[in-house]
């Protein structure tokens, strides 16, 4: 059942940077690529956004932080997850993050965090090992 | 997932986690949730079932948010189920309709999920009323069902709900042609979204005439403006709404009972779909033959038939 079944992604953009561009690009991607991409838009908080991911039982998380503030907003994500009973739900972002924050982030549970210059096949390749499980 | 009638009572109980995988088995198809369902059935029927269908970009997924905000204010419970279409090549979707609803994300009075069509024909998804009777078995007062952008004869969800507000705009061409013959047939209120647009009470007439057109003994349908964005008229929707349940309380169980009627036929079609398929793998040569024109494709039928009914005894 579990090759078969379709992906579900909920892509979403946290905090208050409002370059979506990316965002967009990635959501259509996986849409493209045969995955049920659920799209919430800017200006999201945590809260929000674990909400909608247990609601609409994906299988993965992704999000797009411009703002600087990755730090405290992936975390956030990663708690209310947790808070809300979809701590299984897989976390994973795309975004300006330096070297080390890469490192501390993944180390907090974090899967992984596509950097500039990565891309939309490098995404879905990621996915279809890491995701589809 | 395991023990149907644990996920059942969890259901029963209002466990989101829980809901949201059943339903997510549910729209996979998994044997599991059919077991479940059985066990949640007898607990549906409470809800008041909407359903919001219309044109692409008329403002259906606003008018949807602006309900939700009103049902709220009076305490009750709102699920929504969105439909929004798969890609035919990729199978992929993006789901956005959300995006206008979020707002109410985190109010635990309200359940928004988003569904692809996965290749169904008639602007729902094959899940769609089993997603909608979960949110029913919950215990949410109204569930809202918000079908993919429609143009003529995705008329559907017609047959899963109390009743169906068919949403349009103004400015949409001479005589509303995307909005002509069956969409307006199912329509138990018009709502003519955008009404601060130029081009309101020139479309306002015009489905005034299309009304006009139909038999005597039609039922009456209302016809609500509304600008959505910023609530204007959506109590006036409301009322109508109220005033179409008033009307129309008494012919309740006959809707129950024709919804009874499709959901086993789609079942039975459904089972008779997965076994003819079946049946032709295994018979290819019964296939070949007909191509070959050694044997006609109605005595090929027959046969088939007879297999499937052996089968299914």
């Amino acid at each position: 059942m579990s090759e078969k079944r379709r992906l579900r992604i909920l892509v979403a953009k946290p905090g208050l940077d409002g370059h979506d561009r990316g965002a967009k690009v990635v959501a259509r991607a996986l849409s493209d690529a045969g995955y049920e991409v659920v799209y919430t838009g800017l200006h999201q908080t945590p809260e929000m956004i674990a909400v909608a991911a247990v609601q609409e039982a994906v299988d993965a998380v992704g999000l797009s932080i411009m703002s600087g503030a990755h730090m405290t907003l992936f975390p956030a994500v990663l708690e209310a997850l947790r808070k809300h009973g979809g701590g299984d739900i897989v976390v994973f972002g795309g975004g300006i993050v330096p070297d080390d924050d890469v490192e501390e982030l993944k180390k907090a549970g974090v899967a992984t965090i596509f950097r500039p210059g990565a891309t939309t096949q490098e995404i879905i390749d990621w996915v279809e090992k890491e995701v589809r499980k | 997932m395991s023990d149907p009638q644990k996920t059942a009572d969890a259901v029963l109980k209002g466990n989101v986690r829980i809901a949201a995988r059943l339903m997510r088995d549910l729209d996979d198809v998994c044997p599991s949730a059919i077991e479940v369902m059985k066990r949640i059935y007898p607990h549906t029927g409470r809800a008041f079932l909407l359903g919001v269908t219309g044109n692409p970009g008329a403002g259906k997924s606003t008018v949807v948010d602006a309900l939700i905000s009103l049902y709220r204010a009076q305490q009750k419970r709102v699920g929504v189920v969105a439909v929004d279409p798969s890609s035919p090549f990729s199978g992929g979707a993006i789901l956005g309709d959300r995006i206008r609803m979020q707002r109410h994300a985190t109010d635990s009075g309200v359940f928004i999920r988003s569904l692809a069509t996965r290749g169904h024909l008639g602007g729902l998804s094959r899940s769609t009323s089993d997603v909608a009777s979960v949110l029913d078995a919950m215990g949410f007062d109204v569930v809202i069902i918000e079908t993919v952008g429609v143009g003529q004869d995705e008329v559907e969800v017609v047959s899963q709900v109390d009743a169906s507000i068919v949403v349009t705009v103004p400015g949409l061409g001479d005589d509303i042609q995307a909005i002509k013959a069956g969409i307006l047939e199912i329509a138990d209120i018009l709502v003519v979204n955008k009404s601060d647009r130029e081009g309101a009470d020139r479309t306002v007439r015009d489905l005034v005439s299309m009304l006009e057109l139909r038999g005597h003994d039609s039922a009456p349908v209302e016809i609500v403006r509304t600008v959505a964005t910023t609530g204007k008229g959506i109590d006036e929707l409301a009322n109508a709404i109220e005033r179409f349940r008033a009307r129309n309380s008494d012919d309740s169980a006959a809707r129950s009972r024709k919804r009874a009627e499709v959901t086993v036929r789609e079942l039975v079609l459904d089972k008779f779909r997965r076994l003819t398929d079946g049946e032709l793998r295994a018979h290819l040569d019964l296939l070949e033959a007909v191509a070959r024109r050694t044997l006609d494709p109605y005595s090929a039928a027959e046969t088939m038939i007879q297999h499937i009914g052996k089968k299914s005894d």
